[in-house]
């Protein structure tokens, strides 16, 4: 990394200021995921009992096999990084498309766990749900809300991730210069935080 | 613009292998616990452990812990907001 900070003499360019703006935009996203843990946080105070009976239905399993997927791809995103401060172009190559192969299977999960709930009828406005306890309703509105804009966070980590991959096979992302593929790293790790709290919140609360 | 001291501890690969250990270890944790009925403590639980399960996110794999102090600094600040939303938030609905 030293090396790195040497190149500003002959580069104009602030690594450091570069991942604070990254920082600064991940505070934007504490703010939107925020909100919606706000509004979990109350309606599950006022409607305890529906939120236990609703979460009874949602796949622990599939739950806990995402999380481990999604904390590895973290793990992968990270000694992405630390290979190509070592030099070693095709290890961190290697360990991003990793990521991107979980991020991947994180979705496709996704896709089976709520093909199957759709398929039950519990859907946003669908007459199965609706016909049941506002609490209920609630808890799957948010649920589809909060892991859906998550879902669409690990879409676009991966799209980003895949750039990054390009980019260290040009040999733009390189020892000397690695702040963006730091940038994604960042994000994609947020990423894996929201999914830390979505689990237990919405999965293990039965 | 020397930066050395920033960036001094570079981490090894077997850092974050253990990190990761930890956190599956963690996950584990929360899942066994889920079933055990601890009252109004259960959610309690469950969040100390994804708040330990976040910080470990955030100092290693993040690379806070060897970040600038000021990163740190920007973190505490947003997440003191963060909290303060919270509180006043069911300081409002408690009471209602």
């Amino acid at each position: 990394m030293n090396t790195q900070e040497h190149a500003i003499s002959h580069v104009h360019r602030d690594d450091i200021a570069s991942r604070m703006g990254m920082w600064l935009f991940l505070f934007t996203e504490l703010l939107l995921f925020g909100g919606m843990f706000f509004l979990y946080a109350v309606y599950r105070y006022m409607n305890a009992e529906a939120f236990h009976i609703a979460a009874k239905e949602l796949n622990t399993l599939i739950g806990c096999f995402n999380t481990a997927i999604l904390l590895t791809s973290s793990l992968t995103m990270a000694l992405s990084i630390i290979a190509i401060q070592k030099d070693n172009r095709k290890l961190s190559i290697f360990f991003q498309l990793l990521t991107i192969v979980f991020a991947l299977g994180f979705m496709i999960n996704k896709y089976f766990e709520w093909t199957t709930k759709i398929h039950h009828g519990i859907f946003p406005g669908a007459d199965v749900l609706l016909s049941r306890d506002s609490g209920e309703i609630l808890f799957f509105g948010l649920y589809y809300v909060m892991t859906g804009l998550h879902g669409l966070h690990v879409i676009i980590g991966a799209v980003l991730i895949g750039v990054m991959t390009r980019l260290t096979a040009k040999g733009i992302i390189n020892k000397d210069s690695f702040v963006k593929l730091e940038a994604a790293g960042l994000y994609w790790h947020l990423v894996d935080i929201i999914w830390i709290f979505l689990f237990p919140l919405f999965y293990l609360i039965t | 613009m020397h930066k050395d001291e920033t960036h001094q501890h570079m981490h090894s690969y077997g850092i974050f292998i253990l990190v990761w250990l930890g956190l599956l270890t963690l996950t584990g944790l929360t899942v066994a616990v889920a079933g055990i009925n601890f009252g109004a403590l259960t959610i309690a639980t469950a969040l100390t452990i994804a708040a330990i399960k976040s910080y470990l996110v955030l100092s290693i794999f993040m690379h806070l812990r060897i970040e600038q102090k000021v990163f740190r600094i920007f973190l505490v600040v947003a997440l003191f907001f963060f909290i303060i939303s919270i509180v006043l938030l069911f300081s409002d609905y408690s009471f209602k």
